[in-house]
């Protein structure tokens, strides 16, 4: 699957209290959470972020709480990767059990620039930067992970895994 | 090849005889944890699973904490979410607010977490266990729900980080300070995906409320989990709550980590994490000019008895600033019931804080102590992130009970000796 975006850039630690605080978690509607997406990190992004766009972190991207509110609040305010030099645990679990695809790559979350065009195939591993015109290449991930992927997240997963048992 | 405590406790969940750091496993789980911000969630992917009910409905463990009592309309209606799944599936560990507190001093105090158990939760302190030799983890909600229908989760075994904690600990110097100290050492991320190890002779002398508080921060370290062997202490704690049989597993001699790092503690001050990162560390010495609006003493960090009593010993024959609104949340409703029974709420009450009931409320900025745009608050909690409580421009310095409790005495960040010699408090 290939996905082409603008960029939204962040920095180091954007723990999960600035994607989504706490304030808003009185509902798990992923709309009304989309509304608040990195709102203490930029007021102003929930407003701006268009279906299709790239989120670019910085190191230990989405630290912090495990609410798995935080990458649903993400998707649903339209991006559609998020890239970073390394990645919480727990929010990487919950990124790939929900289906929002994230990249780990420090060269490119270091020098892709907020608003550049950067170009994305899944399956290949590849980052393009079409404003740069440099491309990097990411591991792919464990088979195990990538079967997870390809169910479309661990409820997929393991319905079928339970329904092939039953 | 040796094994880690973590690689000797999933080993046994999966039924092999060795695991190796960077396997992916799929492990039997004892326990599964959510609240009212999780469940609700959690409960919307269950329900997309096609199963029946739960794998088991004494392992399922649900607590209403940490918008309950429900604060306005929508935490209600979450709560009730939780609370319907919970007797519809006839969910024996389900607590009522009456029956209560905040999970993760609930559960160990319930006896429900055991030496050598595997427990996922849907919060992210639900390393708290480790305490107990116990591997926990937090996870999210869509794990949380797989989990609850088949009783496995599958996790990556992780390497491990062993701490050595040598030296003699200095009056007011605690578990707290001593994680405090080692993320400030290692970063917000030094620890990532990997088993934190506490040991040392500093480490074999803590009391176990010490060792929740330093097991509940590794995953401010990244970690996946903070473990501690269990010892005599911990059999003393879990003796009288265990109502099932349990494993106590230790390292081998041989057992391969990753990195080991020592600490000598005799020189450590009672340490402060300024904002806003945990790692942003400093001795008790460098706040003395730093003005406090709010004191908040509580949390699945510091909520336990020994954190009350500390800092009702100090707060005894004195008063809280008056510039400084002092709040003090027992983590359950039993420590609440020893606190009242020790006469620790009527020395709060004189001294001019306020005791609520458990909740989790202050701590991540969800009700009962809102910062407003500018604040400072010194609490015992675990995050001091933008906005954790309350305006995105107040702020959290973490601290001990006994620095949180000087501090709401003098107004500014205060060095417990300076109110009164620990052995004073201590005896």
């Amino acid at each position: 699957m290939k996905l082409t975006g603008k960029t939204w850039k962040f920095g180091h630690d954007i723990d999960t209290d600035l994607i989504i605080p706490a304030r808003y978690l009185n509902t798990s509607d992923p709309k009304e959470l989309a509304k608040h997406c990195m709102e203490d990190a930029d007021p102003t992004f929930a407003g701006k972020v268009s279906p299709g766009e790239i989120m670019i972190g910085g190191k230990n991207f989405g630290c912090g709480s495990s609410r798995e509110h935080a990458p649903i609040a993400i998707k649903e305010a339209g991006i559609t990767v998020v890239i970073a030099e390394s990645f919480a645990r727990i929010f990487y679990r919950n990124a790939i059990n929900i289906g929002l695809p994230i990249l780990e790559s420090p060269e490119a979350a270091k020098e892709i620039q907020e608003r550049d065009e950067v170009e994305v195939d899944l399956d290949k591993g590849i980052i393009y930067n079409k404003t740069q015109d440099k491309t990097y290449e990411v591991p792919p991930f464990p088979p195990f992970i990538q079967e997870i992927i390809n169910a479309g997240g661990l409820v997929n997963y393991v319905k079928k895994k339970v329904n092939a048992n039953g | 090849m040796g094994m880690t405590l973590v690689e000797k406790i999933l080993a046994a969940h999966c039924d092999r005889e060795q695991v190796k750091a960077g396997e992916l496993i799929n492990v039997k789980l004892d326990g599964t944890l959510a609240n009212d911000i999780t469940a609700p969630v959690a409960i919307r992917e269950f329900n997309k699973l096609g199963v029946e009910t739960v794998f088991d409905k004494n392992k399922v463990f649900l607590v209403p904490d940490h918008f309950a009592p429900n604060k306005d309309i929508m935490s209600a209606e979450q709560a009730k979410i939780m609370r319907e799944f919970a007797y519809k599936h006839e969910i024996v560990n389900y607590f009522e607010i009456g029956e209560m507190g905040v999970e993760h001093c609930l559960l160990p105090e319930k006896g429900l977490v055991l030496p050598g158990d595997v427990i996922i939760g849907a919060d992210s302190h639900t390393c708290t266990y480790g305490a107990l030799g116990a591997f926990a983890t937090g996870v999210g909600s869509t794990d949380l729900a797989c989990g609850m229908a088949t009783g496995e989760a599958w996790l990556k075994v992780p390497e491990t980080i062993k701490f050595v904690f040598k030296g003699e600990l200095q009056p007011y110097v605690t578990g707290k300070d001593l994680i405090l100290h080692a993320i400030g050492d290692i970063g917000v991320d030094g620890a990532r995906y990997c088993s934190m190890e506490f040991t040392g002779p500093v480490i074999d002398k803590l009391t176990m409320d010490q060792r929740f508080t330093m097991a509940n921060m590794a995953i401010e370290a990244g970690a996946k989990c903070g473990l501690f062997e269990a010892d005599d202490t911990t059999l003393a704690y879990v003796k009288e709550r265990a109502k099932r049989d349990f494993t106590v597993y230790k390292a081998d001699a041989d057992a391969e980590y990753c990195h080991v790092i020592e600490y000598d503690v005799t020189n450590l001050e009672p340490v402060v994490a300024y904002p806003h990162l945990p790692e942003n560390t400093h001795p008790v010495s460098d706040g003395k000019d730093i003005v406090i609006d709010q004191v908040v003493i509580g949390s699945c960090t510091n909520g336990r008895l020994e954190d009350l009593r500390v800092a009702a010993r100090l707060l005894e024959g004195n008063k809280v600033n008056r510039k400084v609104r002092t709040i003090v949340i027992p983590g359950t409703q039993q420590i609440y019931l020893d606190a009242m029974n020790e006469g620790l709420v009527e020395i709060f009450i004189k001294a001019g804080a306020i005791v609520s009931t458990p909740t989790c409320g202050p701590c991540l900025g969800g009700h009962m102590g809102i910062l407003a745009k500018g604040e400072r608050a010194v609490a015992t909690t675990n995050r001091n992130f933008v906005g954790r409580m309350g305006h995105p421009e107040s702020e959290v310095y973490l601290a001990s009970p006994a620095v949180a409790a000087a501090t709401a005495i003098k107004g500014t960040i205060t060095d417990p000796k300076e109110i009164k010699p620990f052995e004073e408090v201590m005896k």
